[in-house]
């Protein structure tokens, strides 16, 4: 899987002639798509896991809620990342459910070895937690030594950074962003059949005018 | 779907087997079911139909819902023939009833009259096996407009002064404008380049059974739920059923094409879902199974008779692969463009269709268009200007800033047959079912990187002249990886530097045929399914004719 995201990542660097949406099909293997974190946020009562611990579940949600952070808009938390990721591994995207099971270890191990007296990383201070998954984010400068996953296996962090924004971005009748949280931060709208005029430059399009002939050398 | 189909048994000889659903197979089931014969159509995909689409970007685009899968078939690829090719993803095309049709982006030009003569035109090209064809634009402009009219595409007749000319305008006018196609219409007529509303084989306006697009904004990549958008799916397969005499078989993955002592193709070996094995015979074998699978199932085909592979007596099956070479820029406007909304593209402009190399110092031409072809999750994981943090406080709010104020210009070009770029089998890995896995052998030709670039310097000038805040190119590389599959087993005149003639027919094999992408000699400017499609029209009436003058025997 790592040679996965390496290629794409390659794909992105180097170019291909091809969009980007073409490029994502790149994806490693994402997560499934279900009704399961819809349902599960808008419920009074906490959903059940089906995958996470109570205890793993509060590390990937304060993990999902530092790659999309709420502010004055909603982020992954209110979206339901959590709840998305955990029904995708015990569903279609249980081929990663290996990635999170080395991988949250690896993140305690990391959050002892950067701030001894620490239980775990939800109890970091936000700051605190971003100096951990930057030391884990292979892709960005970092003070401190980057993490390499072991030969063979998929970065955790990476993962968990596709998945959220997965999580966040999702057509919410799939899963994940829970009440349109995610498509409300980039001004998406909800419906799926739209008119023209769509936006500020098409607005006042006269129409199609041939282009006028003193300008027409060809 | 499948109201009125036949159910033929495998024993039984029909006249013609088809092998694939997408833009050729498609036209080629309907052409010759109407035309009288009785067809199967095998495909190796699903049979989806519009309720089974969704805008599901997991599904759709990261699990391969309506494309070749890469874990169940597997491709390597290598740059040049004294490597061993490593494994990795090296095609996309669509795997279902429709084929690539289903998601394409339908962005429909038709090639101009110099695509089929340029060889003639600027003369040989080192390096190359850059050729003529053996049919002219003009041979094939009825097959134009029967595409344009049958199918339903939408366009502008004369409004670009580069178009060839045409016996009838579209049936239907253009989709409405973006405002990524009016920020590139202003743009260019400031340059002096000559904009025009983008031909799409997307309905502008509803025909019996398909809506006009409602604009929904999942259109690269996804099926069209309302059937606006004009693929062999929502359309020839329609058409083809309708006969009564053309079966649709789905799932039915065809690895060798049997012949018999005399050397005619029999029939079409295929598994079936649960990997059983068939033969269904037939009179005519007729392959639209694309530019990497159509060579791929001739080399699997290889037997005593033939052994360098069905129909390769000139070698050059698998070979002069070409892709167009292209390039992306992306730009950033101060007020929203909301071009998430609608199809992907409404202006293109054909200014630098054909260069003059002794000017620009190459090869080459193309078309630009204005786009934005990203769904939310892709957008997200690719489209951010360079340099932007990938999570955290900063990267959400440049989603938030540039998700609704980023376009795109595609730059289409051509690509240079070259015999080495290929696709042939691998000799080690092998897909689920225990074939020789696709191998692609590829390097660009030096010409195509030097367009690739030249384009995007236009498509800059054109941002500058917008007033475009931010804008930046998608980096010119090597190319690794294939959407547009061409030019694999070539049209032509002279058996030994082609596989099939100007009718389609193999030179080596009188009762097989081959049309799709593989057909292509040259690589045209970017936009090969309308021409493929055109191919696919005068390859059925081409067809008809040989049979119906005992020609192609049984």
């Amino acid at each position: 899987m790592i040679n996965e995201l390496s290629r794409r990542t390659f794909l992105l660097r180097a170019g291909t002639g091809i969009s980007a949406a073409w490029i994502s099909a790149n994806w490693p293997a994402l997560l499934s798509a279900s009704k399961h974190a819809h349902s599960a946020a808008v419920a009074a009562n906490p959903a059940k896991l089906e995958f996470f611990t109570p205890e793993q579940a509060t590390e990937i949600d304060a993990i999902s809620a530092r790659i999309i952070p709420t502010d004055e808009l909603p982020g992954a938390h209110e979206a339901g990342v959590l709840y998305f990721i955990d029904r995708g591994l015990a569903t279609f995207s249980a081929d990663d459910q290996k990635t999170y099971r080395e991988g949250l270890p690896e993140l305690q191990a990391r959050v002892t070895e950067m701030f001894p007296n620490a239980a775990k990383f939800s109890s970091l201070t936000l700051q605190q937690q971003d100096e951990v998954l930057h030391s884990l984010d292979e892709n960005a400068p970092s003070p401190q030594r980057p993490f390499r996953a072991s030969p063979g296996a998929q970065s955790f962090f990476e993962t968990m950074r596709q998945h959220t924004i997965a999580g966040f971005l999702i057509d919410p009748d799939f899963g994940g962003n829970d009440s349109g949280a995610g498509w409300k931060v980039i001004g998406r709208e909800r419906e799926h059949m739209f008119q023209a005029p769509f936006g500020f430059y098409d607005r006042d399009y006269a129409g199609w005018q041939p282009m006028p002939k003193e300008a027409d050398k060809k | 779907m499948m109201v009125d189909q036949p159910k033929y048994k495998t024993s039984y000889e029909v006249d013609f087997v088809i092998i694939g659903s997408g833009a050729a197979g498609g036209i080629l089931a309907k052409e010759l079911s109407t035309n009288g014969f009785r067809v199967v159509v095998l495909e190796q995909g699903p049979y989806l139909t519009e309720t089974d689409f969704t805008h599901n970007e997991v599904e759709t685009l990261a699990q391969d819902k309506l494309t070749n899968h890469p874990r169940l078939q597997p491709n390597t690829f290598r740059k040049t023939s004294s490597e061993k090719a490593k494994p990795q993803r090296a095609v996309l095309y669509g795997r279902c009833v429709g084929g690539t049709s289903v998601h394409f982006t339908a962005n429909f030009w038709r090639f101009h009259e110099i695509d089929f003569i340029e060889r003639s035109k600027i003369g040989p090209i080192p390096g190359t096996t850059f050729a003529d064809w053996p049919i002219t634009y003009a041979d094939l402009e009825p097959y134009y407009t029967k595409v344009e009219w049958e199918i339903g595409v939408s366009g502008l007749a004369g409004a670009s002064p580069f178009d060839p000319p045409r016996s009838k305008p579209y049936p239907m006018p253009p989709l409405p404008v973006k405002s990524s196609g009016v920020i590139f219409e202003r743009a260019a007529r400031k340059l002096g380049w000559h904009p025009f509303p983008a031909p799409m084989a997307i309905l502008s306006q509803p025909r019996p059974g398909r809506s006009a697009c409602i604009n929904c904004g999942f259109c690269l990549a996804f099926g069209c739920e309302v059937g606006a958008k004009s693929s062999s799916l929502a359309t020839a397969i329609r058409m083809a059923e309708k006969t009564g005499r053309c079966e649709i078989r789905a799932n039915s993955y065809v690895h060798r094409i049997e012949t018999d002592a005399n050397g005619r193709a029999i029939g079409a070996v295929y598994f079936d879902e649960k990997r059983n094995t068939h033969l269904q015979k037939a009179k005519a074998v007729v392959v639209c199974a694309n530019g990497a699978e159509t060579p791929r199932l001739l080399l699997l085909s290889a037997n005593k008779q033939f052994p360098n592979g069905l129909a390769n007596s000139s070698g050059f099956v698998g070979r002069n692969l070409m892709l167009n070479s292209g390039g992306v820029t992306v730009g950033v406007f101060e007020h929203p463009l909301n071009d998430y909304k609608g199809f992907a593209v409404s202006r293109v402009l054909h200014d630098f269709y054909e260069l003059d190399p002794q000017k620009v110092g190459f090869y080459g031409g193309g078309g630009l268009d204005a786009r934005f072809d990203l769904t939310p999750i892709s957008f997200a994981l690719n489209a951010l200007p360079p340099g932007t943090p990938r999570w955290g406080k900063d990267f959400k709010s440049a989603l938030a800033h540039y998700f609704n104020r980023t376009m795109e210009i595609f730059c289409h070009g051509t690509s240079l047959p070259v015999e080495n770029n290929s696709f042939s089998l691998d000799p080690d890995l092998k897909d689920a079912w225990g074939l020789p896995a696709l191998r692609m052998t590829y390097k660009d030709h030096p010409d195509d990187l030097k367009l690739w670039r030249w384009q995007n310097e236009r498509a800059r000038e054109l941002l500058d002249a917008a007033g475009a805040q931010k804008q930046w190119s998608q980096p010119v590389g090597e190319s690794q990886f294939a959407v547009h599959l061409l030019g694999t087993c070539r049209m032509g005149n002279d058996p030994k530097t082609s596989v099939i003639n100007g009718d389609h027919r193999a030179h080596d094999v009188e009762n097989l045929f081959l049309c799709d992408g593989s057909s292509l000699v040259t690589s045209g400017r970017g936009q090969p399914t309308m021409t493929i499609e055109a191919l696919a029209f005068r390859a059925g009436e081409r067809i008809t004719a040989l049979a119906k003058r005992g020609e192609i025997g049984a």
